[in-house]
């Protein structure tokens, strides 16, 4: 279930902003790749490259390869749609659909692609949210909508969204900046148990996260403002907090900038 | 720069101006509401001594110019087809518009000039609309007057209304649900359709509603294409059919008090309409509101 992602030599654009440079890496299957570096310096951009989300903003454009397990994500016959349904996504901001009941919401990406009977939706709903440690506490109210529950809620609910449509990798991005420290931790321990079956890349901006969840961590900065940002070096996290190559991520994870 | 220190009370100065402020505001508020009062109010006196079952269920026919009774139900048939069929054409057009100004314009060349015609069809006089399905439906294509004439008419009043209530909505739809429903594997289109639209659903019913409210009581459009009767026409096609402005400019034009009477009740007959259909929608969206849930 799980693949490996390669890059290549990829560029962002926005219009004719450039916003990442030259960005080249293996993600690994069944592990956890953090992403972390200052503000600015491309991460959310390079993770929605991943998933072919970059091209919905108008002017923005992707130059490089992608390739899932030898499959270029950005051939020319390649379906973005059908990308997307392989490599899920979760928002920094929780965005439950306002329309749509607690069950709707993780039903979404099942029933927005086909048809589904109610009991195998039962099913995946269920398991979902299970999956997403949310079941216990809405089990009871799933025809309630989705903008009801709370901020740490909302963000499982999310999570158990993206979940529900079996994708082989899950790309968040900083999953729990709006969370509190109990909401934190649910969602720390999902992402544990979630790498035995999905690929899975997050951005954070937490270090103490990064080193608690990841198997691997990569540090991205940019040379100066209005530079495009770079990936500085990508190593396993053990050895990127305790003995980083470069200088400039030491001063980061100390904390001497950004 | 000054540093405050302590936390002071609020000052004369200010407690005076926000009084004033106050009521300059509740001054507007009843200046607004003065003409809408008395103009209900007119109607309601004027009209509710004719606003009867005969009233509702009587047409004009064999009803000579002196004589009382008499009733609207031909016009009140004539605006319900008139405005419906308006709005099976306006709304449709209209959505389909905004959908494509919001979601796949972007900007560019056509759907700036789309833009700019949907703004000139704001500023067009409704009896200019009247005048073009005259001349180009009526005496050109050799169609005749009917109610369907009048509904095009009315259309194109109400589109413009539309695309721009509805182009509003769709904007204040955040993109973050649209990328969410992206990041699922979902289409654009189905997007589109599933999550886009439902959300901003209220608000286009409300423009819809405003757009509706607008064109039930134009008078002009309808004189130049669908005519006057007296008489019953419940098909929409074929032959003049009335409708309820029709109505009340025919009825006041006369010189009985009688028909002055009828021509009040027709007005009140109108806004009764309109508000009956504003409740609907407004039910309709509750309905449909995920607050019922709650
Ligand atoms: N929608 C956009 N349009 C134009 N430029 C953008 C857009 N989004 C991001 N950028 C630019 O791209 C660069 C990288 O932004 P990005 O959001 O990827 O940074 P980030 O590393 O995720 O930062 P943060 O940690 O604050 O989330 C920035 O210079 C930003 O100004
Ligand atoms: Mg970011």
């Amino acid at each position: 279930m799980a693949k490996q992602i390669e890059v290549a030599g990829l560029d962002a654009y926005y219009g004719s902003h450039k916003a990442i440079e030259g960005i080249s890496m293996t993600i690994e299957p069944r592990s956890v790749t953090a992403f972390i570096g200052p503000s600015g310096c491309g991460k959310s951009t390079f993770l929605r490259t991943l998933n072919r989300m970059h091209e919905v903003i108008p002017g923005a454009r992707v130059v490089g390869k992608v390739r899932l397990e030898e499959q270029d994500l950005y051939g020319a016959d390649v379906d973005p749609v059908s990308v997307r349904r392989t490599i899920g996504m979760v928002f920094q901001r929780p965005n439950p659909f306002p329309t749509m009941s607690i069950f709707d919401n993780v039903a979404a990406g099942l029933r927005l692609n086909g048809r589904y009977s109610r009991s195998q939706l039962d099913g995946v709903v269920e398991e979902s949210l299970k999956g997403a440690n949310l079941w216990n506490e809405v089990k009871d109210r799933l025809n309630k909508p989705g903008a009801g529950l709370s901020g740490g809620q909302q963000q499982r609910l999310c999570i158990a969204r993206a979940i529900a449509v079996r994708p082989q990798v899950l790309l968040m991005d900083e999953p729990c900046s709006a969370l509190d420290p109990i909401s934190t931790l649910a969602i720390e321990d999902l992402i544990s148990q979630l790498k035995q079956d999905y690929t899975i890349v997050i951005v954070t901006h937490n270090m103490q996260q990064a080193a608690r969840v990841s198997d691997k961590t990569a540090f991205f900065n940019l040379a100066a403002q209005g530079q495009p940002g770079k990936l500085v070096e990508m190593d396993e996290t053990s050895k990127i907090f305790t003995n980083p190559a470069e200088k400039a991520t030491e001063d980061y994870i100390t904390g001497r900038f950004g | 720069m000054t540093v405050q220190t302590g936390i002071q009370p609020i000052s004369a100065a200010r407690r005076a101006k926000d009084r004033l402020v106050q009521v300059l505001v509740y001054l507007a508020f009843a200046l607004a509401v003065i003409p809408l009062l008395s103009v209900l109010w007119l109607v309601v006196k004027n009209g509710l001594g004719r606003f009867d079952m005969e009233f509702l269920t009587h047409s004009m026919r064999n009803i000579g110019a002196r004589d009382a009774g008499g009733g609207a139900y031909h016009a009140i048939i004539g605006t319900l087809e008139q405005v419906l069929l308006a709005s099976l054409i306006a709304v449709p057009i209209g959505l389909l518009t905004a959908v494509y100004l919001v979601e796949y314009g972007e900007g560019g060349r056509l759907s700036r000039t789309i833009s700019f015609f949907v703004d000139v069809m704001t500023g067009v006089p409704s009896v200019v609309s009247g005048l073009f399905v005259l001349a180009f439906w009526i005496l050109v294509l050799g169609m005749p007057f009917s109610g369907f004439a009048g509904a095009l008419a009315l259309s194109i009043l109400m589109m413009p209304v539309v695309v721009r209530s509805a182009e509003e909505m769709l904007r204040l739809v955040p993109r973050e649900l649209r990328e969410a429903s992206y990041a699922l594997g979902v289409p654009k289109w189905r997007t589109i359709v599933k999550v886009v639209l439902p959300t901003a659903f209220t608000g286009i019913v409300t423009g819809v509603m405003l757009a509706v409210a607008r064109v039930a009581g134009e008078t002009a459009p309808l004189l130049l294409t669908v005519f006057i009767t007296d008489s019953i026409n419940n098909d929409p096609f074929n032959g003049p059919q009335m409708g309820l402005p029709l109505y009340v400019f025919d009825q006041a034009g006369r010189p009985t008090d009688t028909a002055i009477n009828r021509a009040w009740t027709g007005a009140l007959t109108l806004i009764l309409i309109v508000m009956l259909l504003n409740l609907v929608a407004r039910l309709i969206t509750w309905w449909r509101s995920p607050a019922r849930r709650r």
